[in-house]
């Protein structure tokens, strides 16, 4: 009878029309428990059919500082701060790090790696990216465990880091953490993106999140970049991740610059990549299929 | 009565793909097209429309893989859609399924659709069946509260009980169909789409895959869109198919008729009759054709079969003879029919002779079929001319009604049989 008005009652249509931003939040929300089961999956199978299993969580970094420790602080002399462990510098460094460079990386090859499921099924395609930050989310947070026992350790125990002092700013770690995560996933669902098509930019990621580091204030100050190198400091000065590791050192250790314009600068950047990233990976996502 | 309650409908459905490497050149074509969108003009490569025809060499690089499709599916309908291959099948069901957005056009509905695209992707080998199974169900679109609801049917289903808890890398490749055919078998969207999922697993569990698919359009009353090569499924699963030629509906109609008219218009076009030139001072056969129930080299169960052959005879043979023996796609020869001389004169003069053999009634099971043909002289004399694998042909059962369908490799013959059943 009403069969009139019920024809027009359509669910939804798919064309090929793309809306700028096509976000649909209520979409996500219904495929939540898919975000989890990737992040379960990303968490739990990495370390399968090992003999230390979640251990390496732990061993990873503490390799990696000691080793910096050794190289840049005992070997190359470049100083940390007046009573602050320089194993601990390079932890809080390493941590933000890795937490950024892992989500970037990670969701770099999203179209790629997920090519042969993109290729069969439809989900929002975003669920994705963003398991990859999440679970890298995840083990930035056991990183964090670490960081706050050696911290301990060394406040309580060795009274070696008599100077380190947290301070208020600590209450921006939250808003650091997610800006860290845009930063990566913008920049990553951008690149994955445009791979699909052009494959250079894989070889770009591969040694671009490298050299990238050395640009980041990872294993030194930025202080004393500025003084050995000054013609070049605008490089790592304006580069969003020094802010935000130069941050964290400063909200955890004491050290470091902290100035809002700064932030404020970085925040920015890290939105927009995020907003770029979204817009290009939606008109991606329709397609890539074809392209891939 | 009241209007149709229309599920789906898609409305100038196109789809242009790209031809050759992409990559290199791209760039290119890329910024043309920008340029056009910025000044409001339409996309430059979108105005070259060539119909997809794979064997032919096209002017252009971009071709419509889809050429203006409409159709409607009411609620509670079975689509079936038939198609050569490159016909476009796939690229609608990607589109159905939104993997792939169409280049023009679109499609409503008024429900959810899922799909079983080659099931089993996004299977994790170092996981679990069990946990697979929750991921697997994920991705499909069901939540962790319905797959939990549901676990114990889809292990029972998939008959992988004893592994459910071991990696499925370690698993058979069949056992992990049959998981991943388990867990899309439980989705409830109100469309399903499913592609060949049945030309999957061993044969016990295709009778089961197909009788949950009739469960599920039949009896629950699903709209399911299927698409198949396989003409048996085809009819005992839909009413209607939609057939596909070229990237354009060529056909929509019931399925009966879907079928004859799919059958008719994807006519064998080489030669698939057994020719061959006469050999001077030597008998041989120049020629064997099969004439079958149905165009294209299809053969209906039961229906006559018609195999004529063309034999050069140079000199008069005495005592000769001509057997023939219809091969299946193993190689084993499944009846042997002969004529001789002595019971009809044949070849006794030179010249070119004809010989004809009907069989009334083909009581050959649905198969693919090859013929061996013997020209031989008397027992223990000379053979002259013995050809294989020639005059390929098949035969289908669809036209047949029985309540459980035809599977393949059942059997090799069915005998006429008359059965008395009596309770004592």
């Amino acid at each position: 009878m009403n069969s009139t008005t019920k024809q027009n009652d359509w669910l939804y249509t798919i064309s090929p029309r793309r809306k700028f931003i096509n976000l649909n939040f209520k979409e996500i929300w219904r495929y939540r428990d898919l975000l989890l089961l990737f992040v379960k999956r990303d968490v739990i199978t990495l370390y399968k059919q090992t003999v230390l299993g979640p251990l390496w969580y732990l061993i990873q970094p503490l390799f990696t500082t000691l080793t910096f420790t050794l190289i840049f602080n005992n070997l190359a002399n470049i100083p940390t701060g007046d009573g602050i462990p320089s194993f601990l510098f390079n932890l809080a460094g390493l941590s933000c790090w890795n937490y950024f460079s892992t989500s970037f990386t990670g969701t770099s090859s999203t179209f790629k790696s997920n090519q042969g499921v993109f290729g069969k099924v439809y989900f929002p395609r975003v669920i994705a990216p963003l398991s990859v930050v999440i679970s890298n989310l995840v083990k930035f947070g056991i990183r964090l465990l670490v960081f706050i026992g050696f911290y301990i350790y060394f406040v309580f125990f060795t009274g070696k880091a008599s100077l380190a002092s947290p301070n208020l700013t600590l209450l921006l770690l939250p808003v650091l953490i997610v800006l860290m995560a845009l930063l990566g996933l913008g920049f990553g669902m951008l690149i994955s993106s445009l791979t699909t098509k052009y494959r250079d930019l894989t070889y770009l990621v591969g040694f671009g999140v490298q050299l990238l580091m050395y640009g980041s204030a990872v294993m030194y100050p930025l202080s004393y970049f500025k003084e050995k190198l000054p013609e070049y400091s605008w490089l790592v000065e304006y580069n969003p991740m020094t802010v935000f590791i130069e941050l964290f050192r400063y909200m955890t250790l004491g050290v470091g610059r902290f100035s809002i314009s700064y932030f404020l600068y970085a925040a920015g950047i890290s939105i927009i990549c995020f907003l770029l990233g979204l817009i290009v990976f939606n008109r991606t996502e329709k397609n890539f299929i074809d392209t891939v | 009565m009241g209007k149709k309650d229309i599920i789906l409908k898609a409305e100038n459905i196109s789809k242009q793909y790209r031809l050759g490497l992409v990559g290199t050149g791209t760039i290119g074509a890329d910024l043309n097209r920008w340029w056009h969108s910025i000044r409001g003009k339409e996309d430059p490569y979108l105005k070259i429309g060539e119909s997809n025809d794979r064997s032919t060499k096209g002017e252009s690089n971009y071709v419509w893989a889809l050429n203006d499709i409409n159709f409607e599916v009411e609620r509670g309908e079975v689509l079936g859609i038939i198609g050569k291959n490159g016909a476009g099948k796939s690229t609608l069901l990607k589109i159905l399924s939104k993997v792939t957005s169409p280049t023009t056009g679109e499609i409503k509905t008024k429900g959810r659709i899922a799909s079983l695209l080659e099931v089993g992707t996004g299977f994790h080998g170092e996981m679990t069946g069990r946990e697979n199974i929750f991921l697997n169900g994920a991705i499909l679109g069901m939540t962790k509260k319905e797959i939990k609801s549901k676990i114990d049917e889809i292990i029972d289903f998939s008959g992988c009980e004893r592994y459910i808890d071991t990696p499925v890398k370690r698993y058979s490749s069949g056992m992990t169909v049959r998981l991943a055919f388990a867990v899309a078998a439980f989705l409830e969207p109100e469309i399903l789409v499913v592609d060949e999922v049945l030309a999957v697993g061993d044969a016990e569990f295709q009778k089961k895959a197909i009788g949950k698919m009739q469960d599920i359009s039949k009896g629950e009353g699903r709209t399911v869109l299927f698409v198949s090569h396989n003409m048996q499924s085809i009819s005992s699963l839909t009413n209607r198919c939609i057939v596909l030629e070229k990237g354009n509906k060529i056909f929509d109609g019931n399925t009966s008729d879907s079928i004859d008219f799919y059958l008719k218009n994807n006519k064998v076009t080489e030669e698939n009759d057994y020719k061959a030139e006469p050999i001077k001072d030597l008998p041989n056969i120049l020629g064997v054709s099969v004439k079958t129930s149905n165009v294209s080299k299809v053969h209906i169960f039961g229906e006559p079969l018609e195999i004529s052959f063309r034999l050069n005879v140079p000199f008069s043979l005495k005592g000769a003879s001509l057997s023939f023996q219809i091969v299946d796609k193993h190689e084993s020869p499944i009846l042997h029919m002969w004529t001789f001389d002595s019971e009809k004169e044949m070849c006794r003069k030179p010249g070119v002779w004809k010989l004809k053999c009907v069989i009334p009634k083909l009581r050959l099971y649905m198969g693919d079929y090859t013929l061996k043909v013997y020209f031989t002289g008397p027992p223990g004399g000379e053979k002259y001319d013995i050809i294989e694998g020639v005059c390929p042909f098949k035969v289908e059962m669809f036209k047949i009604y029985r309540e459980f369908e035809f599977r393949p490799n059942t059997c090799k013959y069915i005998e006429d049989s008359n059965w008395l059943i009596n309770q004592e």
